[in-house]
């Protein structure tokens, strides 16, 4: 009896899931065969419910997106990482010195991905990891700022971030990050330009949808910087974010501004607990 | 001589279609944000329409919202919105006039734009160009586009 009852259970559940073919998929992501990540975690406490849980973007890409992401031979971001172990351990600026000469193996950050943005406690700012990395370039190497969105910039984040995969997004929301999260939330749900859409609107209101053709994640950052199939190359977090907000027919904050960090620590807590995936595959 | 006859009657015509379109700023919205007077003054094109709702460049209505009279011809339907299948059974000409114009007036909070509003935006910017914008902006859709889609959307019966 109460057999046939769990056997119904289980057949409206499979109905419930067949109804909406716009739902993310199952499956696990495992990289190189080692890593295993963490795509679905219960949504944080500060969260007040919004979302059941979360999810990486990972979920909502198609078979062979998903597929390119599970080995670094086959994951063309890869080819930027290397790029970028190159310039770390090449010296540059008036101090003759490289990152590795302070830092040794790019593999000594493991754990910042997942922590930035985080209050730069010398200067009260919240600084994302491409401050980090100028404030080394500018302050110890006497060489000059990357531009934000440079390819050397991105090349950099990339591999800053896959020295990270696998451990959970972490970031500090409380103390002084506190006025800069609450900056982040009320960005995330104003509704921008001519459209009057939030970001809350598409991947908190809507996510698993489809808005014309594109199946919309819950916009996670995990992923970040993602390699992206259309754009051949790497994308960072605040072009997304700027991306995004233009298809609002909106005027975006600038890149590397102090909004889009903002927004950039907010949009991280909606993740707390997801592996670190950067570099990703999106189509 | 005859250029300038024909210069006239162009001005005359163009004044004549000013006279008759309603404005955003304009618009009589009813008590249930419906618009019971046509924008331009006389009835739109269904065929028109059929064009508006499905081009990127003009309303992009299937964006979010399905048809099955288009599947066939129109790629890739988004299901932000509800399928307008029978449109047309469950909302009268007066009401689809007002939720095209402005569906905030109808449904409180929805996702869906307005499409004929010119004020009232945050950071608004010049299209997709990311540029700023000063308003009042042009509206995302001409009174004639709003009465074609109106007429298109009539046709939507189970
Ligand atoms: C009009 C709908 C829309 C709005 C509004 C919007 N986005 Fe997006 N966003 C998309 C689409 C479509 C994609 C690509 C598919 C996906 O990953 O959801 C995307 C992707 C993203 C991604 C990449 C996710 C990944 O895993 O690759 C992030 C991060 C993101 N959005 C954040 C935001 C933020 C923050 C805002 C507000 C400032 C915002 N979005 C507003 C539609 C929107
Ligand atoms: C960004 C998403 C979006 C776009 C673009 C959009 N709509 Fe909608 N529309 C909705 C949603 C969501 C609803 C349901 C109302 C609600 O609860 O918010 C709706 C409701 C409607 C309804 C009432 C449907 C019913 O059965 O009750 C009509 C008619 C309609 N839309 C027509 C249009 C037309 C015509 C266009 C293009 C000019 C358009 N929509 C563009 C999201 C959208």
């Amino acid at each position: 009896m109460s057999q046939k009852y769990a056997l119904i259970g289980a057949l409206t559940l499979a109905l419930a899931a067949g109804a909406s073919q716009a739902d993310p998929v199952e499956d696990t992501l495992v990289v190189n065969g080692e890593i295993e990540m963490t795509t679905v975690a219960p949504a944080p406490e500060h969260l007040g419910g919004a979302l059941d849980v979360v999810r990486s973007g990972w979920l909502y890409r198609g078979d062979e997106t998903r597929d390119m992401q599970r080995d670094d031979f086959e994951n063309p971001a890869m080819l930027y990482v290397e790029a970028a172990a190159t310039a770390w351990s090449t010296p540059e600026g008036t101090a003759g010195k490289s990152c590795a000469d302070c830092h040794g193996d790019p593999e000594s950050m493991r754990g910042l991905r997942a922590s930035v943005p985080k209050v730069n406690p010398n200067n009260g700012e919240l600084w994302a990891m491409e401050q980090f990395v100028n404030g080394c370039r500018t302050e110890r190497m006497g060489a000059e700022a990357w531009k934000w969105d440079s390819q050397d910039m991105r090349n950099m984040t990339a591999l800053l971030s896959s020295v990270s995969r696998g451990l959970p997004v972490n970031v500090a929301i409380d103390g002084p990050a506190a006025p800069f999260w609450e900056q982040g939330k009320e960005i995330y749900y104003t509704r921008y330009g001519q459209l009057e859409l939030a970001c809350a609107n598409c991947h908190e209101d809507n996510n698993g949808r489809y808005i014309r053709a594109d199946h919309l994640s819950q916009g996670q950052t995990n992923g970040f910087p993602v390699y992206r199939l259309k754009q051949t190359n790497l994308v960072s977090l605040h072009n997304r974010f700027r991306g995004c907000i233009r298809d609002t027919r909106a005027e975006p904050f600038e890149i590397g501004s102090p909004e889009f960090v903002a927004l950039e620590l907010y949009v991280a807590s909606r993740g707390q607990g997801l592996s670190i995936e950067g570099p990703s595959v999106r189509q | 001589m005859i250029r300038a006859t024909l210069g006239l009657v162009v001005g005359c015509a163009l004044a004549g279609a000013a006279v008759a379109e309603t404005a955003p700023a304009d618009v009589k919205f009813g008590e249930y944000g419906e618009v019971a007077a046509s924008l331009t003054g006389s009835a739109g094109d269904p065929a028109s329409g059929r064009k508006v709702f499905s081009e990127r460049s003009a309303g992009n209505c299937v964006a979010c919202h399905t048809v099955s009279e288009m599947v066939e011809d129109v790629q890739f339907h988004g299901d932000v919105g509800p399928s307008l299948d029978g449109v047309a059974d469950r909302w009268n000409e007066a009401e689809l006039r007002g939720i095209v114009s402005n569906a905030k007036n109808v449904f409180d909070g929805t996702v869906m734009p307005a499409f004929y509003k010119t004020t009232g935006y945050i950071r608004p910017g010049d299209a997709f160009t990311t540029k700023p914008a000063t308003e009042p902006l042009p509206p995302l859709l001409t009174a004639q586009q709003i009465e074609d889609l109106v007429a298109y959307l009539m046709t939507l019966k189970e």
